[in-house]
């Protein structure tokens, strides 16, 4: 018997029984759907937190970054001393360093005069810290007195600030204190901060006055052309002080997303959620695949007296698995995806529906099916044809 | 003549016990090819025990039980199942696949052994539920025919893959007088067209006819009717 027969006569036998009785097909597919969506709305919170996670560090602009080694992320960080960052220039291949300083605060609404707790970001203006062309080309403007520049990807609750700034209503306070907002930028909202300002260092400390110039949150270092990345980050890393961490790009990059992951346990969480939601649909699946073969197993009996082998049955399970994995997994995608778009109307994070989750994802719902009929064919030894004629 | 069935001394009970009662004592005898042998009895008596012994669906330990050359007692499952695959067998309901055709019911049996195209196992089928007289129900899923209908069917199954031996368990028993007599009627005119034996056990009275040899199994003794 050839390969093809080998499959496809249980297989199509395994169709039909299906679609015989239509209301259980759809009870069935609905229990794969619904392990199915499970799935993807856990990895897809997931994947968004990550990628909001490093929403901030992705438009930094440098080579080199120093943190405080207590700094768990960049939305909590530990000031250390700018000396140390100061420092760096010592290296021949250090071009030019800048700090940056980090603070959460409330700010005002202006329409509606509440309060709610965003990122503030103060830098020296000249430095360019961030790859934004909107911060770059109001550069000048943000070094006069008081001066913001808020991020549009901001959740609405802080106001509807482009129509705010086009009425011409700037005014509003940040941690009590009177400033102007002058432009909007974008840069998207993160678990840690529901909003984002950008202002200069010195604005900064009017803003925080308790923080002080010489304490600074994120040191960020730019290398001449041509320079050894790893060599002067070794390097550097010799000459600065213990308590201070120096990272490559990628290495931020991987830094806050192991907060996320890890440190803090939401990584977990949603890990868990998806183990939750395989292991409740390889339970629905073992029910279906179960109950399938003890109604069918007068049938299976009957097959076997004509001479059908065990192997045959066995095959028409996994074929009954894979199946349902299948018609549980089409329309799982079509209404994660609409539920994507939901999450992201409503939380203001990306949420994208990638070509790599969705294989995963089908891949996890195949393997969940599969082992549900690894565990569902040991009920066939029932069907033995001795017991029942 | 040649034998097709050849049975000695057969002894069976349902479990190892010394003290278990037997179920057939020593039993003996043998089927030639192309004969109807019909089997009574009383019900208990053993009868379907014996069936299901020769068509390779239970294990026997102690005796000879040779089908179309092959020892069936301690045999190997490829043993068993090379005789199953030989055997054509009605069983005492219908046991048709709900979820297909009267003609893909009919087409597994075909399947199996898959040294024909889709197409021509669709024609087999077809061919063999003509002879039963169904070929205006081909599409008809079992619970679409009546049980008249469905026995035939099953009769088609088990002859449309020209077995040398049919075994049938109780044919009759679900159905009607008239429709009774109309299926084992179709049964024994195809198995003398093909050349089939037919060992039926039945405790049907009416239909004792059709057969060339009647013998009765009582307490698992063979009594020659």
């Amino acid at each position: 018997m050839n390969m093809l027969s080998w499959c496809y006569f249980p297989a199509r036998l395994a169709w039909r029984q299906l679609f015989h009785d239509r209301t259980k097909l759809v009870a069935a597919i609905a229990g794969v759907l619904f392990a199915c969506i499970l799935v993807f709305m856990q990895l897809g919170f997931r994947d968004s937190l990550y990628a909001s996670a490093v929403s901030a560090p992705t438009k930094l602009s440098g080579d080199l970054f120093l943190m405080h080694k207590q700094s768990e992320a960049m939305w909590r960080p530990v000031s250390f001393n700018r000396n140390e960052l100061l420092r760096t220039l010592g290296h021949p291949a250090v071009a030019e360093v800048a700090p940056l300083y980090l603070g959460l605060a409330p700010f005002k609404n202006i329409e509606t005069q509440t309060k709610r707790t965003l990122m503030v970001y103060g830098f020296d203006p000249d430095a360019e810290l961030f790859d934004v062309d909107s911060v770059r080309s109001k550069r000048h403007e943000l070094r006069l007195k008081d001066t913001v520049m808020f991020d549009e990807f901001s959740r609405p609750e802080f106001g509807p600030m482009r129509a705010l700034l086009e009425a011409g209503r700037t005014e509003t306070e940040i941690n009590d204190y009177k400033i102007g907002v002058i432009g909007l930028f974008r840069l998207g909202v993160s678990f840690a901060a529901d909003g984002n300002v950008v202002t200069s260092d010195l604005n900064f400390m009017r803003i925080f006055p308790g923080r002080h110039p010489g304490d600074i949150d994120m040191g960020v270092i730019k290398l001449y052309p041509g320079a050894s990345l790893e060599q002067v980050q070794a390097d550097l890393a010799e000459r600065l002080n213990e308590f201070v961490n120096i990272f490559t790009f990628s290495e931020l990059l991987g830094y806050e997303k192991n907060y996320w992951a890890n440190t803090a346990p939401i990584g977990f969480i949603f890990g868990f959620g998806t183990v939750m939601g395989l292991v409740v649909g390889l339970v629905i699946v073992y029910q279906i695949l179960f109950t399938d073969i003890v109604n069918h197993r007068y049938e299976f009996a009957t097959l076997k007296a004509m001479g059908y082998k065990q192997s045959y049955f066995v095959r028409l399970v996994f074929a009954t698995a894979f199946f349902l994995a299948v018609l549980g997994f089409i329309p799982g995608l079509v209404l994660s995806i609409s539920l994507y778009h939901l999450a992201e109307s409503q939380m203001f994070m990306p949420m994208p529906m990638t070509f790599g989750k969705a294989i995963n994802v089908f891949f996890f719902i195949l393997s969940m099916c599969f082992i549900a009929g690894f565990l569902a064919i040991r009920k066939l030894k029932d069907a033995n044809p001795a017991d029942m004629f | 003549m040649s034998i097709v069935i050849d049975v000695r001394n057969l002894n069976f009970s349902f479990s190892h016990d010394a003290q278990a009662l037997p179920v057939l004592k020593n039993v003996t005898i043998s089927i030639q090819k192309g004969e109807i042998v019909i089997m009574t009895g009383p019900s208990g008596s053993g009868k379907t025990t014996f069936l299901t012994i020769v068509g390779g669906l239970r294990q026997a330990f102690d005796g000879s039980v040779e089908v179309l050359g092959q020892q069936l007692i301690n045999s190997s499952d490829q043993v068993k199942v090379s005789i199953r695959q030989q055997t054509g067998y009605i069983f005492q309901q219908h046991n048709l696949l709900k979820s297909l055709t009267a003609q893909q019911n009919v087409s597994m049996t075909l399947e199996m052994f898959n040294t024909m195209t889709e197409r021509e196992r669709l024609e087999h089928a077809a061919q063999m539920l003509k002879a039963v007289g169904l070929d205006d129900r081909l599409d008809h899923k079992p619970d679409q025919l009546s049980g008249g209908q469905r026995q035939r069917v099953s009769i088609a199954r088990a002859l449309v893959g020209q077995p040398k031996i049919i075994l049938a368990d109780e044919p009759t028993a679900s159905l009607d007088k008239q429709s009774g007599q109309e299926a084992v009627g179709i049964l024994k005119r195809l198995a003398k067209e093909s050349g089939a034996s037919i060992l039926l056990v039945t405790h049907d009275y009416r239909i004792l006819d059709i057969a060339d040899r009647v013998v009765e199994l009582e307490d698992g003794i063979i009594r020659n009717a």
